[in-house]
């Protein structure tokens, strides 16, 4: 079968398997739920009282059955109650999650802009200076944790320049591109730091795997100038591993936002999920670990589609 | 002893190794109480002390002596590292090799758990796990390597599809050789430098998971110290005492670096691939 | 005539101590305008390198001049000396004057681009040509190569052509800035003997027709007899031998060349087949296989319904007695080495009966490999590797079986202390002989040889050849020998079976089959077998395409028929 073919039937079977796994980890939560949802205060509640309120959550019903319904519920949308917003956890998740979004886009547009053509310019330069230098950046931007490169970003520019990145009041993208984009360079620059790391990294590799490919010395031998050698035979086939790392990474992404909208004090969908941990809101980690696992694999698929673009032998069923 | 040696030899390989021994050994020291003071123990009137000889690397905000407190979060920092990469590769390793092995529905069902498994970003994953059972070094343990196992099953089934049908196992195969002789002689012992290089570089992922756990307050819990709550704890202190920040930061980074540097070296080393493009 | 290319002392090195040690040193020649140079070698005997250096390709290896000079004559009659020149001088000259085409097809075109572009590229390059006039050109070009469908083959990418169809993209390609001198490098060495026969009958054709020069380089020297004028054996990164076509073969002087001349295996259409066997009649056979079918199911997956099968293996069936070899020859896709692996138990027959000798315990049929390096697990030593069958077989590893496993090293010729080795230290060809010995750990019957000297050099050919036909008289093995190569199957085989597209089409004594073959495939198999007695013969272009493999479902071929041509000589009718 086709490659896409089989990546379009996986797809929903993987979300179910998320589904499952998102369900049911939050059920293996010690305790009962209504102990869990309310804290302390569940401690006042009367039988009777609990017994209705179980009922009105459906907990007092198999869990294959509240799966189902949960499920249900999902698929049109509704993915519960915060108990400490008062209010549905997607409509909460949406007010969030474009910045997280805008933020990781942002910080991909960078990575990869800076990325792709450090890891060329170390790949044609051999054993130079030039290579020498993206190399060992290279090397230590892939280890150093995003939370130490904001932190040390917020140092410089608190220290050296008294500005302190604006905490707080958040400009939207649509209210006022600019403060926003000054608003979220600094944290997509942390955000993206270790991704150019291995973007780099992963360029530079697969560059010079192309470049002793059988294919660039026929490129040669019919007097293709180096430039386009490099630019026009290699590239496309030295990005087909850069479009895989993407996909991934944009995973580390959503991932790291947590951490970078933390310190950066942004409200995105990452702070979301910590402080709904921390308030013990376990339909609001439900519903933001669900939507954040569900963006991942739509990324996945579109990275997916882009290296069939890219990649003939895949569009076209190789032999 | 082959592989050693070359390490010794190769120009970056041989600083990761330095480093690694380096971090070893402080993490030793300070896992059996080896340290310049106690780690948790206030010296009240020598408070945000910056480095001197006495604090080489200076006090926090309770007088506790950073150098020594860093010398212990080195050694929960690999003690999680190492517990939770060898239960990934142990996990994922017989994960990956059954589903290349064996194939068909069960190869199909095994990896799309782990696919499942990776449609969580890690950070995203640990959190979950941490949800669900609290914080602690326990907890850090599982996430990470509940992180990483799916790597692993990756990693270790690509091979394991291609050495399958390498002419060797069909050679085997003629002879009448047992599937688990197949499976330990032929597969396994082709599997271990891969694995090797997987290890090292994940123990440097885990690392970095670990200090992000920590830094978000939800790995090693206070007073005892770790890596990642030493930088979040120095945040609001950075104006005052900006070594607060650079320590444990230059500490977490060179870590991370050791392992880099050593996974790249052996990696170099074991690789067919990259040997031939160095020749 | 004045000479297009003068080469005199040429030394090329790689790395630090390219000047030191270099790779291949004193090389000197000359060739004239339309003129063929072949450069003749086996591995590592530096003809490739050679051969980059003159378009300077070389230099993007790793690879650097360190002395000599190169003086090519420019159509303006001006000379330049192509190992002092600089890169932008060089680029002007790559596809222009000097066209170059390579060894494998299959990797030397690029996968992303189509090859209508690729070819449109060159004319863009080298001609000037943009647009409509590229593309013109490049449909033309593909037509000129005999390329069917021309204008719809331009929107196709590598990965779908067959290895001789991107060959010819290839030829194409290099041919499209009409240079002075083509550099061939193992053009056909990765195609099947019918489709090279094909690109060298294309590539005769095109250089009458263009006039331009050719730097043929082959490790195979019947080719060479076929093309070139002039003949250059080079050994070790030196040249051994050259001189004109007819000299060379015909008076070599340099112990080298003789040997490749007698040594190595030449196809004499079945002048020189063994002798030294001849059935009993009433002989209990070693190995009988009767109506043997092996299909591969299609697709299926979710969706698409059972879509059919490839019919690889169809009907197959043939005996074997002690102390006989049987060659199965055919190409790419004939079904020869399903047939093995299915004796083996390798791949699942879909039907028939594969009968080894009654009262044999264990497993009597054993099998050689063809790649030596991929069959011996590279993480375990030798005593290891040949303790493996004994093993399986449930045997204890003690004194007794130590005391075998060095007694088969030796018998094969290979040292006593090769048992604490590993793979990697040894030769192709002393792995080969790890792999013999291994497979007659057991004493089996059959011994069944999957192209099992084809990777190997010619001269290591003939030798594993040569021990190969000690072992069966010794031991009275009977071989299955499968190959692609007429020439070894000649100096191995007593019978022969020629399979084409699934099925066996002609089987029987070897001299009458390679002699006096009957079935139209056969003929055109051996036919286009190159020799050293084919001087300057031309080959017929001929492009009769392969039946395809992929049956409906439920389809049942009919019966075959068969005729006889001799004794023992059966001829599938068509």
């Amino acid at each position: 079968m086709n490659y896409l073919a089989r990546r379009l039937v996986t797809f929903p079977l993987i979300l179910l398997g998320v589904s499952l796994l998102v369900f049911f980890s939050i059920r293996m939560i010690p305790g009962d739920a209504i102990t869990a949802m309310l804290g302390t205060e569940a401690g006042l509640l009367t039988p009777v009282q609990r017994q209705a309120l179980a009922e009105y959550f459906g907990i007092d019903q198999p869990a294959v059955v509240q799966y189902g319904r949960w499920l249900w519920g999902v698929l049109q949308g509704d993915l519960g109650l915060s108990v400490t917003y008062g209010r549905p956890v997607l409509a909460i998740i949406l007010e969030r999650f474009p910045l997280t979004l805008e933020l990781a886009l942002l910080s991909m547009v960078i990575a990869l802009s800076v990325g792709v053509p450090a890891g060329v310019l170390a790949a044609t330069r051999g054993e130079r200076p030039a290579d020498v230098v993206v190399r060992i950046l290279a090397m230590l931007g892939q280890s150093t944790p995003g939370f130490v490169v904001g932190l040390v970003i917020i140092y410089v520019l608190s220290v050296y320049f008294g500005f302190i990145p604006a905490m707080g009041s958040f400009a939207s993208l649509w209210s006022d591109p600019l403060a926003n984009l000054g608003q979220l360079i600094f944290p997509a620059v942390t955000l993206g730091f270790a991704f150019a790391a291995s973007v780099t990294r992963i360029s530079r590799a697969s560059m010079l795997d192309v470049l002793s490919d059988d294919y660039i010395r026929t490129a040669r031998a019919k007097g293709v100038p180096a430039r386009s050698v490099v630019w026009h035979h290699a590239l496309p086939n030295a990005l087909i591993p850069v479009v895989t790392l993407s996909g991934v990474e944009f995973g580390y992404l959503l991932g790291g936002a947590v951490i970078v909208e933390q310190i950066f004090a942004l409200p995105g969908l990452g702070r979301l999920t910590l402080d709904a941990i921390g308030q013990r809101d376990y339909a609001l980690v439900q519903g933001c670990v669900l939507f954040i696992a569900l963006n991942f694999l739509i990324v996945n698929l579109l990275v997916d589609l882009a290296y069939a673009a890219l990649d003939p032998r895949i569009r076209l069923g190789a032999r | 002893m082959r592989i050693l040696r070359a390490i010794a030899a190769h120009p970056t390989g041989r600083i990761g190794a330095g480093i690694i021994l380096l971090y070893l050994l402080l993490a030793l020291c300070g896992t059996i109480g080896f340290t310049p003071h106690n780690p948790l123990q206030q010296f009240r009137i020598d408070r945000l002390q910056g480095p001197s000889a006495t604090y080489l690397m200076g006090t926090d905000l309770f007088g506790r002596d950073t150098a020594s407190r860093l010398m212990v979060g080195i050694g929960q920092s690999f003690l999680i590292a190492f517990a939770s990469v060898g239960l990934a590769s142990l996990v994922g390793t017989i994960i990956g090799l059954l589903a290349g092995w064996w194939g068909g529905w069960l190869d199909g069902a095994f990896m799309r758990s782990m696919d499942v498994l990776l449609a969580f970003p890690a950070i995203l994953l640990a959190l979950l796990i941490i949800a669900i059972v609290g914080p602690g070094t326990f907890t850090s343990v599982v996430a990470i390597a509940a992180v990483y196992t799916p790597i692993f099953a990756r990693v270790v089934r690509g091979p394991t599809l291609s050495l399958k049908r390498r002419e060797f196992v069909d050679a085997a195969r003629t002879f009448g050789s047992s599937e688990r002789y197949i499976l330990t002689r032929h597969l396994l012992l082709n599997l271990v430098a891969p694995l090797t290089v997987q290890v090292t570089l994940a123990l440097a992922w885990a690392l970095l998971t670990e200090a992000g756990l920590s830094f978000l307050g939800l790995g090693t819990q206070p007073p005892a110290p770790s890596l990642g709550l030493m930088m979040s704890e120095a945040r609001n202190l950075m104006q005052q005492a900006p070594w607060l920040l650079v320590f444990p930061g230059l500490t977490i980074m060179l870590g991370i670096l050791g392992f880099n540097l050593f996974g790249d070296a052996l990696r170099d080393i074991l690789d067919p691939r990259t040997q031939r493009r160095t020749a | 005539m004045t000479s297009l290319l003068s080469v005199r002392d040429l030394a090329v090195g790689f790395g630090r101590d390219a000047a030191e040690k270099p790779v291949v040193r004193g090389i000197s020649f000359d060739l004239a305008p339309g003129e063929t140079l072949a450069l003749v070698g086996e591995s590592g005997s530096g003809k490739s390198v050679t051969a980059l250096s003159i378009n300077r390709l070389v230099d993007f290896g790793g690879g650097r001049i360190t002395g000599g000079t190169m003086a090519w004559t420019r159509p303006d009659g001006s000379t330049l000396d192509l190992a002092q020149a600089d890169e932008r001088t060089l680029l002007g000259l790559r596809g222009r004057e000097i066209g170059m085409i390579f060894q494998e097809p299959m990797t030397s075109l690029n996968p992303v681009h189509t090859v209508g572009a690729q070819i449109e590229e060159a004319f863009r390059l080298n001609r000037g040509l943009e647009g409509r006039a590229a593309s013109d050109a490049a449909r033309e070009a593909l037509d000129r190569v005999r390329i069917p469908d021309a204008a719809q083959r331009m929107k196709y990418y590598p990965h779908q052509l067959s290895g001789g169809m991107r060959q010819r993209v290839m030829i194409a390609m290099a041919l499209a800035g009409n240079p002075r001198l083509l550099i061939a490098d193992e053009p056909t060495t990765a195609l099947d003997v019918t489709v090279q026969a094909q690109i060298m009958a294309l590539l005769a054709e095109l250089k009458a027709e263009l006039g331009m020069a050719m730097i043929f380089i082959t490790h195979d020297i019947g080719l060479v007899a076929g093309i070139a004028d002039g003949v250059m054996v080079m050994q070790d990164g030196v040249v051994v031998e050259q001189g004109r076509l007819d000299t060379v073969l015909d008076a070599p002087q340099h112990d080298y060349t003789k040997h490749l001349l007698g040594a190595v295996p030449h196809f004499t259409g079945g002048q020189a087949v063994r002798s030294d066997h001849r059935r009993e009649t009433g002989q209990q056979p070693a190995v009988k296989v009767d109506d043997l079918v092996v299909r591969f199911p299609i697709g299926g997956g979710w969706f698409s319904r059972d879509a059919g099968a490839i019919h690889a293996v169809e009907g197959v069936g043939f005996d074997l007695v002690p102390g006989e070899t049987l060659a199965i020859v055919g190409e790419s896709g004939s079904g020869k080495s399903t047939t093995a692996r299915a004796i083996l138990g390798l791949t699942e027959a879909t039907r028939g009966a594969i009968v080894t000798s009654p009262g044999r315990h264990g497993r009597p049929v054993q099998m050689v490999f063809q790649d030596p390096f991929a069959s011996l697990n590279p993480r375990l030593d030798v005593a290891s590797l040949l303790a493996e069958p004994a093993i399986a077989a449930g045997m204890r590893v003690d004194a007794a079986l130590r005391q075998r496993m060095v007694q088969l090293l030796e018998r094969v010729g290979l040292p006593e202390d090769a048992l604490s080795r590993y793979p990697h230290q040894f030769s192709g060809g002393q792995r080969q002989r790890l792999c013999i010995a291994r497979a007659l750990m057991l004493n089996p019957d059959v011994v069944v040889l999957d192209e099992a000297v084809s990777a190997l050099d010619v001269s290591v050919q003939a030798r594993v050849l040569d021990l190969l036909i000690d072992l069966q008289h010794e031991f009275g093995l009977a071989y299955l020998f499968i190959s692609h190569d007429m020439a070894v199957v000649e100096r191995i085989a007593h019978r022969v079976a020629v399979m084409y597209a699934g099925q066996v089409v002609e089987i029987g004594d070897a001299a009458s089959v390679l002699a006096k073959p009957r079935h139209s495939y056969t003929k055109r198999l051996i036919a286009a077998v190159p020799g050293i007695e084919r001087r300057r013969q031309r080959y017929d272009v001929d492009t009769t395409p392969v039946p395809s493999l992929i049956k409906p479902k439920g389809y049942e071929p009919a019966p075959a028929e068969w005729v006889t041509a001799g004794e023992d000589h059966l001829v599938r009718v068509e």
